[in-house]
């Protein structure tokens, strides 16, 4: 048994649906306890990468579709968005994204701007991989970034 | 995901009502409602979005927009009633230093 469940959309590249996916992952996020301030940085975060997207699929085919991967743990979400209307095989696909660099991925911070900015502020982690089209990666943790195993809580 | 936009100006004052939610797909009704009003000179723009349940960068761009416009023809853009989340995404992108912005809640930190 895989330790996560998975939940994958597949949505017409168009604005419309930008809302869509954002409330399906506000929903997913709150069956695994996060807090409301987290659920709404995941909601926004998720709008970025949809949004971003949306626009490179569309400007590719107007036909074109988005796929939004989710894959929920016990403590953390990971979310894949792609913008070519592939399903992604999850783990496949996370072993091939690496990490963000700002120089290589210059087109997607030019388009994405303030976007892109918004997803590495409100996620633990973001990684971005081109091929066949843009895929993001982000990761959020319930309750914060993880911490080393060993380090005490400080209670006040 | 729906917005509403409600704006009324007189002579250069233009006092705004915004409700819903601002994102890819509702921004550019927004942008295009305020585009009406870009080019009036010493513009004084008060906008409320006290009922403003959803924004991201998308908002931000159509306001960034606005301000520029405004401030280019001697005019000032005011936002107000700023829920704490919004205020949250004018600070971490820096905007909030650079627009004038003001929270619903009064005073504390």
């Amino acid at each position: 048994m895989r330790p996560f469940d998975y939940v994958e959309m597949r949505v017409p590249a168009k604005s419309q649906y930008v809302g869509v996916a954002r409330l399906t992952i506000s929903g997913l996020a709150s069956r695994i306890g996060f807090t409301y301030d987290d659920i709404e940085d995941l909601k926004i975060a998720s709008s970025e990468a949809v949004t971003n997207a949306v626009q490179h699929a569309y400007s590719d085919d107007e036909d074109g579709e988005v796929v939004i991967g989710c894959a929920l743990y016990g403590d953390k979400i990971e979310i894949m968005v792609a913008d070519h209307g592939q399903s992604f095989n999850f783990e496949e696909t996370k072993a091939k994204v690496g990490p963000y660099h700002d120089q290589v991925e210059g087109d997607f911070l030019r388009e994405g701007g303030l976007g892109l900015y918004l997803i590495e502020t409100l996620m633990d982690e973001v990684k971005v991989h081109h091929q066949e089209g843009v895929t993001v990666f982000m990761t959020k943790y319930v309750g914060g970034e993880q911490v080393e195993e060993d380090v005490e809580t400080i209670s006040s | 995901m729906n917005i509403q936009v409600d704006l009324q100006e007189s002579n250069n004052v233009l006092k705004g009502h915004i409700s819903g939610e601002i994102d890819a797909h509702t921004a550019p009704v927004l942008r295009e409602k305020l585009e009406a009003y870009q080019n009036i000179e010493s513009l004084n723009a008060d906008l409320d979005l006290s009922d403003v349940n959803y924004m991201d960068s998308t908002g931000l761009g159509v306001f960034v927009a606005f301000y520029k416009s405004v401030n280019s023809k001697g005019g000032h853009l005011k936002l107000s009633g700023l829920s704490a989340r919004l205020k949250r995404l004018f600070d971490i992108t820096g905007l909030g230093d650079i627009m004038d912005i003001e929270s619903a809640e009064k005073g504390g930190n």
